[in-house]
């Protein structure tokens, strides 16, 4: 850890990071009131940033349309943009790990079926089948978190197939076979254990890359459904009315390109302590 | 070679079906109707039922399958349930579009991107290495659309310098000679530079890696040795090396530009195929959607065939590889 904030990319990521999540979690206490709710629109509607409206509340990033506070919006945004990369990158994860573990592990017709899966599904273009799944059942926030993590473990699963695979001939697996240990029970328990590390900085890239494609289809308008706000339908709806309030479309685009290289940075910072051969002088 | 293509090209035959199967699927399991957006809620039983024979939607889905593969392979496409003009007539007035744009921003990008990389790992460390490194990762992290936007709200609004939809002026049809090229460059200049822009984050950083890597090499010490000058160390011995890895990234990144197009096409409402096919999503237009994957897959292993290809004529390696069984 201590390693990791020494790393500059990796100090920067996490600071990020946890700025945006603390800000997400205590979202009431840090903005003033509903994101969704309309209240005085004629009175309130595309304040510019850093005013106050005719009733006396300040808006530091402005007002959209319906004269909702954008601040308000982006916050409680992060919590649906994050919530929705960091949940489809466990499913990603899970998916991925025991693919590639199991492909990695037992040789034979069932690790060839599951590399060809893989490379099947790295074929297939992520963006015609998400557009494809989204677009077919109702769009939901639920949908979009299972679409992206099914459309994104292949890349991990690659990881882990590589690394199991290595570890398997590695003494301690022998010694453990020696003893006598069942073949789940040492994939489980020393193995897999091993291998994740890559897998983890995989992941941090991971979470980036799923929050820019939850932003994209929203924008689409086949992702998170207004009015709740989400990164995406914000810059979406901030795109119609960019001439009059352009801070609509800009401030959700800013916070998502900050916590997106957050993401790499920290999953670039994250490969380099864990991985002991690139590992520099103390 | 040849032995190791062939092979390549069933693998990538095997993927454009499987796409297809899978798309073709999903489509029929999901719910929704093209009927009820065709006919519309005040539509009668009959007159659904009809429609739906019309169409062949009555049929087992194997059959239905079975007889669009066969149709398909003969080049006949169908007509498009939502607009009733043919498939490949709606498609064959988008690609052309997608396609140049495409083609135009992975040329860029990969000029300018190998570029950056190559000064970056040069002057490796240096403050102009931290300003490229912070600018590549910034551009890598943009969602294409959103940059789309902003470029828009620059150029167009702000600035009043480029138009910023569509791929002609209202008056293109009476424009001759150059004033007809500089309106359509003018149309083209914002999206391409977006997605070019989008392009160069990621295929720099994958340079800047590729050359270091190379530059570490012994043979490079050796070039120094022998008293090269640095320009030509760079530039002619770790640059020809690292383009391996690159040229492997170059297939790699067709599909990733033609997901990037569709949304950039969704915000100049570039008339192309990314913007067919989210229409035809969105309506449930059959025909449309599975011509499109279809392209999009055959898009996809074409580009990691190219990229073999190229990688083999770059790399000696490569090719001697094949030799080997």
């Amino acid at each position: 850890m201590t390693q990791l904030l020494r790393d500059r990319r990796g100090a920067f990521g996490f600071l990020v990071l946890v700025v945006v999540v603390v800000c997400a979690i205590a979202a009431p206490l840090v903005t003033n009131g509903d994101p969704i709710a309309q209240r005085d629109i004629v009175a309130t509607r595309f304040i510019p940033p850093l005013s106050s409206d005719p009733h006396g509340v300040f808006h530091p990033i402005g007002t959209d349309r319906f004269g909702r506070d954008v601040w308000t919006r982006l916050v409680y945004g992060a919590r649906i943009s994050m919530g929705v990369g960091v949940l489809a990158v466990l499913i990603s994860l899970a998916v991925g790990v025991v693919v590639g573990a199991v492909a990695g592990y037992w040789r034979g017709p069932l690790s060839i079926a599951l590399l060809g899966l893989t490379d099947f599904a790295l074929a297939v273009p992520r963006v015609v089948l998400l557009l494809l799944l989204a677009a077919l059942w109702q769009p939901s926030t639920a949908l979009v978190v299972t679409v992206l993590g099914l459309t994104g473990w292949m890349g991990i699963a690659r990881l882990m197939h590589g690394e199991v695979r290595a570890l398997a001939a590695r003494p301690f697996v022998e010694a453990a076979v020696a003893v006598g240990a069942r073949r789940l029970r040492i994939l489980a328990r020393h193995i897999v254990p091993n291998a994740l590390t890559p897998v983890i900085a995989a992941a941090a890239l991971g979470i980036g890359n799923a929050i820019i494609l939850e932003s994209g289809l929203s924008y689409l308008g086949l992702g998170v459904q207004a009015p709740t706000p989400s990164w995406g339908n914000m810059i979406a709806s901030g795109n119609d009315t960019l001439v009059n309030a352009p801070w609509v479309a800009t401030a959700p685009g800013i916070a998502l390109v900050l916590v997106v290289i957050a993401c790499t940075q920290l999953g670039d910072a994250l490969r380099d302590v864990l991985d002991p051969n690139v590992r520099r002088a103390p | 070679m040849l032995a190791r293509l062939g092979h390549r090209l069933l693998a990538g035959l095997a993927v454009v079906l499987g796409v297809v199967t899978l798309t073709f699927f999903l489509l029929h399991l999901a719910p929704g109707d093209p009927i009820d957006i065709m006919l519309g809620p005040a539509a009668t039983a009959e007159q659904r039922t009809a429609q739906r024979v019309t169409l062949g939607l009555d049929r087992p889905l194997p059959a239905q399958f079975a007889s669009w593969l066969g149709r398909f392979a003969r080049g006949d496409w169908g007509n498009s349930i939502a607009k009733g003009r043919p498939v490949r007539a709606v498609l064959g007035a988008a690609w052309p579009d997608t396609a140049w744009l495409v083609a135009l921003s992975l040329l860029l990008s990969y000029l300018a991107g190998l570029a950056i990389g190559a000064v970056q790992a040069a002057r490796n460390g240096s403050r102009l290495d931290t300003i490229l490194s912070v600018s590549t990762v910034t551009l890598f992290a943009m969602p294409g659309y959103w940059l789309g936007l902003m470029l828009v709200l620059v150029f167009t609004y702000w600035a009043r310098m480029l138009p910023a939809f569509g791929t002609a002026g209202l008056d293109s049809d009476y424009l001759q000679g150059g004033s007809w090229l500089i309106d359509r460059l003018r149309h083209l200049a914002l999206p391409l530079a977006t997605l070019t822009l989008i392009g160069i984050g990621g295929t720099a950083r994958f340079a800047r890696g590729a050359m270091l890597e190379t530059l570490s090499q012994p043979f490079i010490v050796t070039a120094r040795a022998k008293g090269l000058r640095p320009r030509r160390v760079v530039g002619h011995h770790a640059l020809r090396n690292a383009l391996t890895p690159v040229v492997t990234l170059l297939g790699l990144s067709l599909p990733a530009l033609f997901s990037g197009a569709v949304f950039v096409e969704a915000v100049f409402a570039w008339p192309g195929v990314g913007r067919v096919l989210v229409e035809a999503v969105k309506a449930r237009d059959y025909p449309v959607v599975m011509a499109a994957t279809a392209i999009s897959a055959v898009l996809v292993v074409a580009g990691n065939m190219i990229a073999d290809v190229l990688a083999a004529w770059v790399d000696p390696r490569v090719r001697g590889r094949s030799a080997m069984p």
